[in-house]
């Protein structure tokens, strides 16, 4: 059986992302072809699928996305997006979705005003969605987060559209280590190709470093990315 | 022409470096009610028409400055003389 094709998946680096090469590594060992792209790029490579990593771009100046929604690569993210490409946002790059309006919704500091670090139990809402098809839905997974600024907020009126529509996709087990709304941890956009979370699955896909949880989410994604690769065969 | 424009959370946004804020000023004995925190930008500007300034100074606002989900903005255009 020949080996699987290895889907091309865009990793974007503003100045001050730092989990970029973790990204990559991730996205290496479970079988995709991360593709560096540099937040200065007008254009994107041939990929299906974009990941905006963690960190702090553009030193969280202003509010934490708030400068590099306006990178010239993210028009051509947006173009992706628009055309039904898969963008995942990780933490940091949830917070440049969000600012950048490809998803709803805002980051706020932590409710504690501490920067949260260790991993957090989250359960599993969708399991329809590119990012999370590998996962059951209910199931309990274990993934790090590493946050001062994720306390997603959304007002009563789009929370409700949120839950109605069942767009939250990972919601934190127990006490939300942030204080976001409904303990929303992860959400996806109206036609489900961009999701955005705060827990960093990169960072828990090897035994070495514990959990290996994160490897069903960017499984799910790499799964997805091959589909949207593979060409139909000729009838 | 200078212009400040005050970014504040909206009424109802939790806001945990005012309410930080707002139990060490009681813990120093002031009497507060509430403390709220947002953020301070000055501009210069150059000369031009105070109007068309307070309409581009919106649009600022809108597009960077504040993040209109969870951030009111007021905006003071002072005059050179």
């Amino acid at each position: 059986m020949p080996a699987e094709p290895r889907p091309r998946v865009a990793v974007i680096t503003f100045p001050g992302s730092n989990d970029d090469r973790d990204a990559a590594l991730a996205l290496t060992s479970l079988g995709a072809e991360p593709v560096p792209v540099w937040h200065g790029e007008q254009e994107l490579p041939d990929v299906t699928a974009v990941v905006l990593p963690g960190g702090f771009s553009y030193g969280d100046y202003l509010r934490a996305g708030a400068l590099a929604r306006f990178a010239p690569v993210m028009e051509p993210v947006r173009a992706l997006a628009a055309e039904g490409g898969l963008i995942l946002g990780i933490c940091n790059g949830f917070q440049v979705l969000c600012e950048a309006g490809l998803l709803p919704g805002a980051l706020r500091p932590n409710r504690s005003l501490s920067f949260v670090c260790r991993d957090v139990p989250l359960t599993v809402e969708r399991t329809d969605t590119p990012f999370t098809a590998r996962c059951r839905r209910g199931q309990r997974l274990s993934i790090p987060v590493k946050h001062g600024e994720g306390c997603f907020f959304a007002d009563s009126e789009l929370l409700a559209e949120l839950e109605a529509s069942g767009r939250v996709v990972l919601r934190y087990e127990g006490e939300s280590p942030n204080g976001s709304v409904a303990g929303i941890a992860g959400i996806v956009n109206g036609d489900g190709n961009v999701m955005g979370l705060m827990p960093h699955p990169e960072h828990a896909v090897d035994r070495l470093t514990g959990s290996t949880d994160g490897a069903l989410v960017l499984g799910s994604l790499i799964d997805a990315a091959r589909r949207a690769t593979t060409v139909p065969a000729a009838v | 022409m200078r212009a400040t424009v005050l970014v504040r959370p909206k009424p109802g946004i939790l806001d945990p470096q005012g309410e930080a804020v707002l139990g060490s000023l009681r813990q120093l004995g002031f009497a507060v009610d509430d403390a709220r925190i947002g953020r301070l930008v000055d501009l210069e500007l150059g000369n031009g028409d105070p109007e068309q300034a307070r309409a581009t100074l919106e649009r600022m606002c809108e597009q960077l400055l504040a993040n209109p989900l969870i951030e009111s903005y007021d905006i003071e255009l002072v005059e050179d003389p």
